[in-house]
């Protein structure tokens, strides 16, 4: 199999003139097998493609009307053993093809942390996997370091052989996360988080971008991705806090989001430690509410006619020390009052024991 | 900034009459929209002027608007496909220039803005109003005559499908001059296409024109799907039916089933733009993943949609050119509907990258790969029908040959991007788009221009000409190749799609190439446009005088003459076997001269092109905002359409000697002999 990969790839550099196919050359160990499942799979199908492709021409020849010495049947049309067939060799490629994807995405599946580095090194269990957290935005990158405390904008690098954890989000429309080199692509989209595992094994200058469409400035939603030795890396890092101009909080993030394209390479200092939070939940401005607050609010029943109008009294619900106390106290003063059909629709009322809690929750929240 | 919409145009102002139109919304600063305007005013006077200096309104009108014929209403939405493919492919060159400009060291000639509005239009452009409308076509033109019926179920409402098609269609073209189009991609994925990034009327048209084309569409699947169920001559048994009628009832009911989940979540993504809803929006509890699921839900049957017709081509056209029963009807016919099943449950493959879990991805990959068997066994029947057959290459077979070959390379790349994995590498890149090219092109268009050069000579009652109808495909097919074997290359290069800028110029010599690939297609475009004309300037040479112009015809349709009479067939025939007219040569049939009876047939009637005008009307209105003009016409179209419910003069009998002096007519021509 190797041999006939090696032998392929050959065939297909040499037909390339020797042109740059990352996909199929890749410098992480992701990408890497990745490309491999294609060639395999390419290989296996193949199998059948070829015949018919070489059959296809064969006949079309050699049944060709001027051919009087071909044989002519023209009622022939039916041979069960041969439908057995053209139904059976497909299904056996199909069967094969299928056990392959069914190993190859579970083994792949960028949730899961890596189990190896290579392919003849396995995960060294005492090394912290590099978490980076990725905003894409409008149109350009944002990457936090969190154990670092530092970020940039259009540039991240990583030690190779470090097993990294993306933590990918957008403030923008749907944007897909890709570093060809790397590893495979996933989608970067509001609100929510996905999550890429991958390492970078050689060390280079690679280019990453956005392989979504996100709008006018896509076509320069592009960033580098530098895979550095250890020393490199800590190189890197001491750059960032050296040339960066000013720390990222909630107000430069904010100016950042701003709609900009080709945006220079940009390094921050330091990061404020509940702005991911904040990106996740679309609340860094902070006179929204917070997605994971509504869903509280959600979840406890909508908190009635006055819920649409003061929406800014339940900042914090999510992250109360007590939700259920909270939840239990207000049902309680509820009960007692309102008819069934009006306690599932109201989370608080206004007066009493809930106004109290609720005021409580403010104070602590402002502090 | 380059790329902002229409800069100086303030969507958020609103008028109570003339809603949010105003005179900067014509986009003629642009010196390509000024060009193309400019280019569309002459033509459109001059085909309007030549169409009065010949009298042809009155012809038009009668014999063509107000036809509720299917033959006519098929031949209609032939010409609307071939119109929009040339706007579709215009759309396509801008591109390939803009790419291999942009690739060679430029920035190109057209800004982003305006660059997003054309990758849009051409997708959608293509796959709604170009191949739709060329397999609807196919379906309304053959299917009645080959299941031995003279009309389809529902004739009027098959003219309102037409018209509604044609709506949907004129809408788009609109939006090239007034105003604009959307930026948001062919399938409009929010947030991108919601009111915070898309405060422009681009996605109005979009969801307009999709809206009343897709109404079109839907009660044209009823049409055909009840035409199957009760229509067939007697004796036609399901099992005996033509291969390409099985493939347009497993279309329709795709139709049928898939459509209406387009218009809802057309509806609710109209909701949101129009009413502040927030089903799709990123925040206050909208999903935009929601979106994509049902899109895509509707999305891949549409593949299927497009695919299944064209099969049924082939398996018309094979067995007619190899002189040979098509091999293995049964498992052609299950092959069919394990697509057409299959078809609803892969529609996940075209997102395996948004963040779905390790289980779900390999099962909508693995079911992905399972329709590649029975369509791998249609090719099987295919090459076996070649096997000991004799082979004509007559135009339609080399399409066919060619198809072929395209088809298997498309399909294997298809079952490649349904490998999870492999697809995070592969997918959105320019691999993808050679991917569903390949197979659009190599499947869909290469079927189309078959069933068009094989059934032209019963629809017309002449012959295409062989030699420009050769010089076209050989473009096409080099074409093909040259235009996206290079994109398969760039894809593995980590090319991704809808960029119009690019940074290095490594690229250049596989975006050139590609671009020298359109240009040939465009030479085969012109090619058929030259066959056209070269062949109705020589129709009397290129007569078919016999109703079965290739001589091995297999299925009723070549049991009429060419063109068949409005009523299709004197008598209703009586099948007894699967290819019915080849059984019927075959023992000696004797076409009936005299006895004939009235035919019952329905009369033509104008109101689908009066509900479609009032219905366009609607359509500007809502994407303008004139809310009083939105309501003025949807009131009108429903009393109109009421009011046409009480029309009961709609049918007519056809008489005896009216039949008998069309019949005598063919029998002269039969016995003049000479087939061409």
């Amino acid at each position: 199999m190797k041999y006939v990969k090696h032998a392929l790839l050959l065939a297909i550099a040499s037909l390339l003139c020797g042109c740059n196919l990352v996909v199929m050359s890749p410098s992480g160990d992701i990408a890497q097998q990745q490309s491999d499942l294609i060639i395999y799979s390419t290989i296996l199908m193949l199998i059948v493609v070829l015949p018919v492709m070489a059959l296809t021409v064969f006949f079309a020849i050699k049944y060709r009307a001027s051919n009087k010495d071909a044989a002519y049947e023209p009622d022939w049309h039916h041979s069960t053993s041969l439908e057995m067939v053209i139904w059976a060799v497909p299904m056996a490629i199909i069967l094969c093809l299928a056990g392959l994807t069914w190993v190859a995405t579970h083994r792949l599946d960028p949730y899961q942390p890596l189990t190896r580095i290579s392919e003849d090194q396995p995960v060294d269990e005492t090394v912290e996997p590099l978490v980076i957290q990725v905003v894409a935005m409008d149109w350009k990158w944002l990457f936090v370091y969190p154990q670092y405390g530092i970020a940039a904008v259009n540039e991240a690098a990583a030690p190779v052989d470090r097993p990294i954890k993306f933590e990918i989000t957008s403030t923008t429309v749907m944007n897909s996360f890709y570093v060809p080199a790397l590893a495979g692509q996933i989608y970067a989209m509001p609100g929510m988080q996905t999550e890429l595992n991958a390492v970078i094994n050689k060390a280079g200058d690679y280019k990453g971008f956005s392989a979504n469409y996100s709008g006018a400035g896509f076509s320069h939603m592009d960033f580098r991705f530098h895979g550095v030795d250890t020393g490199g890396f800590d190189a890197w890092v001491e750059k960032v806090r050296a040339e960066g101009k000013s720390e990222l909080g909630r107000t430069q993030f904010l100016s950042l989001d701003q709609k900009s394209i080709d945006h220079p390479v940009t390094y921050y200092t330091a990061v404020d430690q509940e702005l991911w939070g904040a990106i996740l939940n679309q609340c860094v401005d902070s006179s929204k509410l917070c997605q994971n607050d509504m869903m509280m609010v959600d979840a406890l029943g909508g908190g009635g006619i006055e819920g649409l109008t003061m929406r800014d009294i339940f900042a914090g619900i999510c992250s109360s020390d007590d939700p259920a106390g909270l939840l239990t106290g207000i049902q309680r003063a509820n009960a007692e009052t309102a008819p069934q059909s009006e306690r599932k629709m109201t989370l608080v009322q206004l007066d009493g024991e809930g106004l109290g809690l609720l005021d409580a929750l403010k104070t602590r929240q402002t502090n | 900034m380059a790329g902002e919409a229409l800069a100086h145009v303030d969507y958020s102002r609103w008028d109570p009459i003339f809603g949010k139109l105003g005179w900067d919304i014509f986009p003629f600063y642009e010196p390509v929209v000024l060009a193309t305007f400019i280019g569309v005013v002459i033509g459109g006077m001059a085909l309007l002027g030549a169409l009065t200096y010949f009298r042809l309104w009155g012809y038009l009108w009668k014999e063509w608007f107000t036809s509720i014929d299917h033959k006519k209403i098929g031949i209609m939405y032939m010409v609307l496909a071939l119109v929009m493919l040339v706007r579709g492919f215009a759309d396509a060159l801008l591109m390939r220039v803009q790419q291999a400009w942009a690739a060679s060291g430029g920035t190109g000639y057209l800004d982003s803005h305006h660059y997003d509005q054309i990758f849009t239009a051409h997708g959608m452009i293509m796959i709604f109003f170009v191949a739709m409308p060329f397999v609807t076509g196919f379906m309304n033109y053959v299917m009645p005559l080959q299941i031995g019926a003279r009309d389809v179920a529902f004739p009027f409402l098959n003219n309102f499908s037409f018209w509604l098609t044609t709506s949907g269609a004129i809408l788009v073209m609109i939006s090239l001059f007034v105003g604009e189009f959307s930026t948001a991609g062919w399938l409009a994925y929010p947030p991108l296409s919601g009111l915070e990034f898309s405060p422009s009327v681009g996605v109005d048209y979009y969801i307009w024109a999709l809206q009343i084309a897709g109404i079109g569409t839907t009660l044209s699947g009823i049409n055909l799907i009840v035409t199957i169920v009760k229509m067939r001559a007697p004796g036609m048994d399901y099992m005996k039916m033509p291969v390409f009628c099985w493939t347009t009832l497993c279309t329709n009911i795709l139709i049928v089933a898939t459509f209406p989940i387009l218009t809802a979540t057309l509806a609710l993504l109209t909701a949101d733009r129009y009413l502040g809803t927030h089903f799709f929006t990123s925040d206050m509890g909208g999903s935009p993943m929601m979106y994509v699921n049902l899109i895509w839900i509707w999305g891949h049957p549409e593949v299927y949609i497009l695919t299944l017709p064209v099969f049924g081509i082939f398996s018309e056209v094979v067995p007619t050119f190899t002189g040979k029963r098509l091999f293995g009807y049964t498992s052609m016919v299950y092959a069919t509907a394990v697509i057409m099943i299959l078809s609803y449950l892969v529609w996940l493959h075209h997102f395996f990258t948004m963040g779905a879990g390790a289980d779900v991805n390999s099962f909508f990959g693995i079911t992905t790969m399972v329709i590649s068997i029975p369509t791998g066994a249609k090719l099987f029947n295919w090459l076996f029908t070649l096997y000991k057959g004799r082979i004509r290459f007559e135009v339609p077979m080399l399409w066919t040959i060619g198809f072929m070959l395209t088809f298997v390379i498309g399909g294997m790349t298809g079952v490649l991007l349904a490998v999870p994995p492999a697809d995070y590498v592969l997918h959105n890149s320019l691999f993808l788009i050679a991917h569903f090219h390949n197979v659009i092109i190599g499947g869909v268009v290469f079927g189309v221009f078959a069933g068009i050069s094989y059934w032209f000579p019963k629809a017309f009652g002449f012959k295409l000409d062989p030699f420009w109808g050769k010089v076209s495909f050989w473009c096409w097919l080099v074409g093909f190749y040259l235009a996206f074997m290079p994109l398969y290359v760039l894809g593995l290069m980590g090319v991704t799609r809808r960029l119009s800028q690019f940074e290095d110029t490594i690229y250049a010599g596989y975006f050139i190439t590609a671009l020298l690939g359109a240009l040939l297609i465009a030479c085969g475009i012109g090619a058929f446009l030259l066959q056209l004309f070269v062949s109705i300037r020589n129709r009397e040479k290129l007569k078919d005088t016999t109703g079965d112009p290739w001589g091995t015809g297999r299925t009723l349709e070549w049991a009429t003459s060419s063109p068949p009479p409005y009523y299709n067939f004197a008598f209703t025939p009586k099948v007894h076997q699967i290819d019915a007219w080849w059984h019927m040569k075959k023992a000696g049939y004797v076409r009936p001269t005299e006895g004939f009876e009235p035919i019952h047939m329905p009369k033509y009637t104008g109101t689908g092109v009066i509900l479609t005008i009032f219905i366009t009307g609607m359509g500007f209105a809502l994407v303008w905002h004139i809310w009083w003009l939105a309501l003025v016409t949807f009131i009108l179209a429903l009393a109109y359409g009421i009011d046409h419910t009480f029309n009961y003069k709609r049918d007519y009998y056809v008489q005896p000697d009216e039949v008998a002096a069309i019949e005598g007519e063919r029998t002269k021509l039969l016995s003049s002999g000479g087939n061409a």
